[in-house]
């Protein structure tokens, strides 16, 4: 808004203050038009001032916190298991990522470790987020250039993933899965199988998606050599997953900080050279072929045994156990209300998510409510950087290069 | 790995003794304390350092303890790509006093340094363009320092009669129930509230 009052010049209906009148450009001076925040261009409630020049872009200046909804100063009032389900809905394109991270730090900071079978179903549906990730931003990134198609058949894709998350979870993206010390429920019978299937059948999908954009003229015109990142500029802004890989920095938290039982799996980390638009969109379809992999080897080793650790002073009983022992309806009782003390400490734990870091700060100070916990959202680094990306691009480049980012608004408000 | 790392941050605290005031272990991850003028060189340090090279300054945020002197920690959590290492730089500043700026370091710093003003209030000088970032446009307050209340003070609705939206003071039906669960079996050594026999000798 305080922008809109210095400007001498003011063009067009968007950006002017209230009793504003607009005024014809004498000579040739900027542009101001407001992208957003209702425009699907934006992915999301991106309200982006642009300072035009014709139909170049001269500055760009994001403002985000429209859906700002206070996560982190909720969390403080929350118990620890009461504070993971607002995870699910900051990246709400792939829940369970995030409730990774909070898990993995309140482990951390309690000192317990989950069962093998918990960590490998932790990281089977960690895989499954970053497909369902993935394949709704490619496909948008698509129609954001004109491609309506494989959106539409995105989708359904897409559905399949989520038909997982609401079996194990009961719920298709809000699942509240993955907990402190394990996974909620052991898998429900048959969704091994289920699982192996998609395995089978998806990469024909991918193969048929990939020949019709991939390579297709229109495509590359759109995105080969558009907002180009080096690999200094790509650190300095504090880029991570594949914004970071695609500038050809072979960094990811798998591999180099693994977590869980990433460990023990094969995959191979996809990198580009230039850090343009087209190859953020070939490192995250790569990406998509390596989660297969994973997923793929997650489920050949799953071991048996429980999901959860044995401690009924982090864990709920099981429901049978209940109607026998007092002790275990007592547990049931005090760990669903007080919930548990956590030790003082604090621990910053980050995973690789779908979009890159996400990481959680997270202070306790042994009472059973976080002191604070500070949310690291990768799309918050990538959206600053949009003003020096976007410079000197046409306005239809800047909704590309927001497209390749992958931003959802969720993680990036709060 | 706790031997190592407790290594590495003497060697950080021996290149610059007069900036680095405490070094810190904490969970397995290597905490080092500055004080706020010093915030400059030590991150330009251990950005340039052949041997620190964190390039990276993936996290900046701020913890209130409103019963401190210096009732903010500001924390700087930063990332070395090329020896797969972490370090979190902390300072405790006052209330009102600005903390120098890093934006000129770190790309990734500016937009975090409006956020930690929007969100606690803490101002930082040389600041490219300190603006809140996360609430509202005309937001008053800074809604994550402990003494904001969780239901904030205003709320906005849809007025049917002016055809925009109004702000009006925030009303509950229910006054917000914060429990506390200090269980009196298990050695609660606090006054109870409201009793008013406390203090006198029965």
């Amino acid at each position: 808004m305080a922008e809109t009052k210095t400007r001498t010049v003011n063009f067009g209906v968007a950006g002017l203050a209230a009793g504003e009148q607009p005024l014809i450009a004498a000579e040739n001076k900027p542009y101001l038009v407001n992208v957003g925040p209702q425009h699907p261009g934006t992915h999301g409630v991106l309200r982006l001032v642009l300072e035009m020049e014709g139909e170049v872009v001269e500055r760009a200046d994001p403002h985000i916190g429209l859906l700002h909804r206070g996560t982190e100063k909720l969390i403080e009032y929350k118990t620890y298991i009461q504070a993971l389900p607002y995870f699910d809905r900051l990246d709400y394109v792939s829940p369970m990522a995030q409730e990774h991270a909070f898990a993995l730090a309140v482990e951390k900071l309690m000192g317990i470790v989950p069962p093998r079978r918990g960590q490998f179903i932790r990281v089977l549906f960690a895989e499954i987020s970053r497909i369902a990730n993935h394949l709704l931003n490619v496909t948008a990134f698509a129609m954001d250039v004109g491609a309506l198609t494989p959106i539409l058949w995105g989708f359904e894709e897409r559905e399949k993933l989520l038909e997982f998350y609401e079996r194990v979870s009961g719920a298709r993206f809000h699942a509240n899965y993955f907990r402190p010390g394990g996974v909620h429920r052991d898998l429900p019978p048959g969704l091994i199988e289920e699982i192996y299937g998609f395995c089978d059948q998806f990469p024909a999908w991918l193969d048929n998606f990939e020949a019709l954009i991939t390579e297709n003229r229109i495509f590359k015109q759109r995105t080969v050599n558009i907002g180009p990142v080096t690999a200094e500029q790509a650190v300095d802004w504090g880029f991570t997953g594949p914004m970071l890989r695609a500038s050809g920095v072979p960094w990811d938290l798998r591999k180099s900080q693994p977590y869980d039982v990433y460990a023990e799996m094969d995959f191979d980390v996809p990198v580009g050279t230039n850090g343009d638009c087209w190859e953020r969109f070939l490192v995250r379809v790569e990406e998509m072929r390596q989660s297969l992999k994973i997923i793929r080897q997650a489920l050949d080793n799953l071991p048996p045994g429980p999901v959860m650790v044995d401690n009924r002073k982090v864990a709920p009983p099981p429901r049978a156990e209940m109607k026998q022992s007092m002790e275990a309806l007592i547990h049931h009782f005090k760990l669903f209300t007080e919930g548990y003390h956590v030790p003082a400490g604090e621990t910053y734990t980050a995973v690789e998510a779908p979009k890159g870091e996400f990481a959680v700060y997270l202070v306790s100070d042994g009472s059973n409510k976080p002191y604070r916990c500070k949310i690291r959202a990768p799309g918050f680094t990538c959206i600053q950087a949009i003003d020096a990306i976007g410079r000197g691009y046409m306005l239809a480049d800047v909704v590309a290069i927001i497209g390749s980012m992958d931003v959802v608004f969720g993680e990036i408000d709060r | 790995m706790s031997q190592e790392l407790t290594e590495f941050g003497t060697i950080i605290s021996g290149a610059l003794p007069a900036e680095i005031t405490n070094v810190e272990i904490i969970r397995d991850q290597l905490v080092l304390w500055t004080r706020f003028d010093s915030v400059v060189p030590v991150l330009t340090f251990l950005r340039d350092d052949p041997g620190c090279q964190f390039k990276m300054l993936v996290d900046l945020t701020a913890v209130d303890y409103p019963e401190r002197p210096e009732r903010f920690e500001v924390v700087y959590n930063l990332l070395s790509l090329k020896h797969n290492r972490r370090v979190r730089l902390k300072l405790a500043v006052a209330d009102g006093v600005p903390v120098p700026s890093v934006s000129e370091i770190f790309g990734a710093a500016n937009w975090y340094e409006r956020e930690v003003w929007d969100m606690f209030g803490i101002a930082f000088t040389g600041h490219p363009d300190m603006r809140r970032i996360l609430t509202d446009y005309e937001f008053e307050g800074h809604p994550l320092r402990k003494d904001f209340p969780l239901t904030g003070y205003v709320e906005v609705r849809y007025d049917d009669e002016q055809k925009r939206v109004v702000y009006e003071p925030v009303k509950l039906a229910q006054e917000f129930r914060n429990f506390d669960f200090v269980s009196p079996w298990e050695g609660m050594n606090t006054l109870l509230p409201g009793d008013e026999k406390a203090g006198t000798t029965p």
